[in-house]
């Protein structure tokens, strides 16, 4: 994913005079691409996020459209005051990028583990959350949101496949569905749809029939598309490398329980903090209960309770 | 009203500092009394442009505590109508003790401490990069220091060489729990500014003429960014509030307020 927003960033400040670069000291053979085109708009602060958070909202009030780069707990806790009392107070156009999110940075630890950025931000209603699946939705997303007046959060990870069928779909405050399957719905943030699709694919040899519907953005969120989903599958799946608390899961069950829908919901994310064995992301999604053949039995067993 | 300056707008702010806080019942009138001269050197000429004007210098109240004496600055230099100072503090009025950019006049939105050189730097940068002459001030307290966000923010300020950054430093000495010497002792101040790579200078804080001049004759488009470490009274003007910790808190009492007023004159 990170090649395709350092590719469309770099689209985008050729077109763009306004746009310009701020790092904490990260982004090695990544962001060099746009440090030696625009090298006037590129600017390295140091290991020093929140000075890169207050430095982003001086330069938006004069017109600029920064992005902020990070590790995505970097740029996320540390600053998280000042996100709130900077971009969203000031309603800037401020983008926070943040790279590894969920258990993407798997050998490194739980230091750099962004298992609740998501509830974090979306805690914050007038900040945009887009949390693409894969490299062809992230430069869709960034076509998409690129201009908006509101500050963005982008959680960006290491995974570059396509996740079969997503095509580069985006829409804003929209899910992507994919599938008909009217026996469970998947609901999946993150590169970990790529396991919701291959759960479908393991549950259909069961003669079990899923949908995936891929969320990529909060504030706005995808409430009137998930709603529809729910309202005619009666069990469904979350499914995210995060918390259970805040993200999609409180998210999804915030939307049944508003529509007075009869849906079972079962949420699948990481349960407490991964303080013991890191690993490679395979291990770790299987450690949480996040891999595709988990996901089918936690399907196939949800469905049991469904009658 | 015509538009005050100098000793006249300070006077003006200490006299609106203790009338609206009173009509309000609220506090912070020792930092506002503290920083008076220097909102007063700020606005009576040396922050140039109107709030409209894209290219206007802009200017940061790190200790975001002492809005009030920022909106009597307002009000004394004609961009803040006497109807508008007297919602201070009113259910549903824009005039916190904190200050917010949705007033006309407030660049930008502070209160929690250790956000504004930060900014500043950003808006400093911001005018290098689109060759601008205007300025940013930013004032911030002395226990503001604590905040190891400043320090990022003098560090990142001295390496960019942002001559046009230019904070001062309402040293009063005081902060929320007792003196500085006692809780986080800050000395040498000046000379840690000096050591980041700051062209740091003393001056009497409650001298608004030569706040000024230092001010004015500063070189913005070269050099490295500036400080001042302005030597203030906490609750100047007032002597039964000066030093005293209590009036970081404390509302007026009528019988205070009289005293105060008379002091203030």
């Amino acid at each position: 994913m990170r090649r395709e927003f350092v590719d469309a960033l770099v689209g985008a400040a050729t077109e763009d005079d306004r746009i310009v670069l701020l790092t904490g000291d990260l982004g090695f053979n990544a962001l060099e691409p746009f440090a030696e085109r625009f090298p006037e708009r590129f600017f390295n602060v140091g290991v020093a996020e929140q000075n890169m958070l207050g430095i982003s909202v001086g330069l938006a009030e004069a017109g600029f459209i920064p992005y902020v780069y990070s590790i995505a707990t970097f740029a996320t806790m540390r600053p998280y005051e000042f996100i709130r009392n900077g971009p969203v107070l000031h309603e800037l156009p401020i983008r926070i990028v943040g790279m590894g999110g969920g258990l993407d940075y798997g050998h490194n630890g739980v230091t750099h583990y962004a298992v609740e950025d998501i509830a974090l931000m979306r805690a914050q209603p007038d900040l945009t959350i887009i949390a693409p699946a894969d490299g062809g939705q992230t430069r869709a997303a960034l076509a998409a949101a690129g201009d908006l007046r509101r500050p963005i959060y982008v959680r960006l990870e290491r995974d570059d496949t396509a996740v079969p069928g997503l095509g580069g779909r985006f829409g804003l405050g929209r899910v992507v569905q994919l599938g008909v399957g009217l026996d469970v719905l998947l609901v999946a943030v993150g590169s970990v749809a790529h396991e919701a699709v291959a759960a479908t694919e393991l549950l259909a040899r069961d003669g079990i029939e899923a949908t995936v519907a891929i969320v990529s953005s909060f504030n706005p969120s995808p409430v009137d598309d998930l709603a529809d989903l729910l309202a005619r599958i009666p069990a469904v799946l979350t499914i995210e490398a995060h918390y259970l608390d805040g993200g999609l899961g409180s998210f999804v069950a915030e939307v049944i329980a508003e529509h007075r829908l009869d849906c079972r919901l079962v949420r699948c994310g990481v349960r407490r903090m991964p303080r013991r064995g890191g690993g490679g992301r395979a291990h770790l999604l299987g450690d949480h209960g996040l891999s595709a053949q988990q996901l089918a039995a936690t399907a196939t067993r949800a469905l049991s309770f469904v009658a | 009203m015509p538009a005050l300056n100098g000793a006249s707008l300070a006077a003006h702010i200490r006299r609106s500092t203790i009338v609206t806080s009173k009509r309000a019942n609220v506090g912070h009138i020792g930092s506002c009394l503290s920083v008076a001269d220097i909102i007063a050197a700020l606005y009576g000429g040396v922050v140039r442009g109107e709030p409209a004007e894209y290219d206007r210098d802009r200017f940061v109240l790190s200790k975001g505590h002492a809005a009030l004496a920022l909106y009597a600055a307002l009000n004394g230099v004609g961009r803040l109508s006497d109807a508008d100072l007297a919602t201070f503090c009113d259910d549903g009025s824009e005039l916190n003790t904190h200050p917010a950019h949705t007033v006309a006049g407030v660049d930008f939105s502070t209160g929690s401490l250790g956000h504004g050189l930060s900014i500043g730097a950003g808006a400093a940068l911001a005018a290098r990069l689109q060759g601008s002459s205007r300025r940013v001030f930013v004032l911030v307290s002395d226990a503001e220091c604590n905040e190891g966000a400043v320090w990022e923010a003098v560090m990142f300020a001295a390496h960019h060489r942002l001559g046009n950054l230019i904070a001062i430093i309402d040293a009063n000495g005081q902060q929320a729990l007792g003196l500085t010497t006692d809780i986080l002792d800050l000395a040498p101040l000046r000379r840690r500014w000096e050591a980041f790579g700051w062209d740091a200078s003393d001056v009497d804080g409650h001298d608004v003429e030569a706040i000024a001049t230092i001010l004015d004759r500063t070189d913005t488009r070269s050099g490295p960014p500036r400080v001042l470490v302005a030597r203030t009274v906490f609750g100047k003007g007032v002597s039964f509030m000066e030093g005293q910790l209590a009036w970081h808190y404390l509302p007026l009492s009528d019988h205070d307020y009289e005293r105060a007023l008379a002091e203030i004159g």
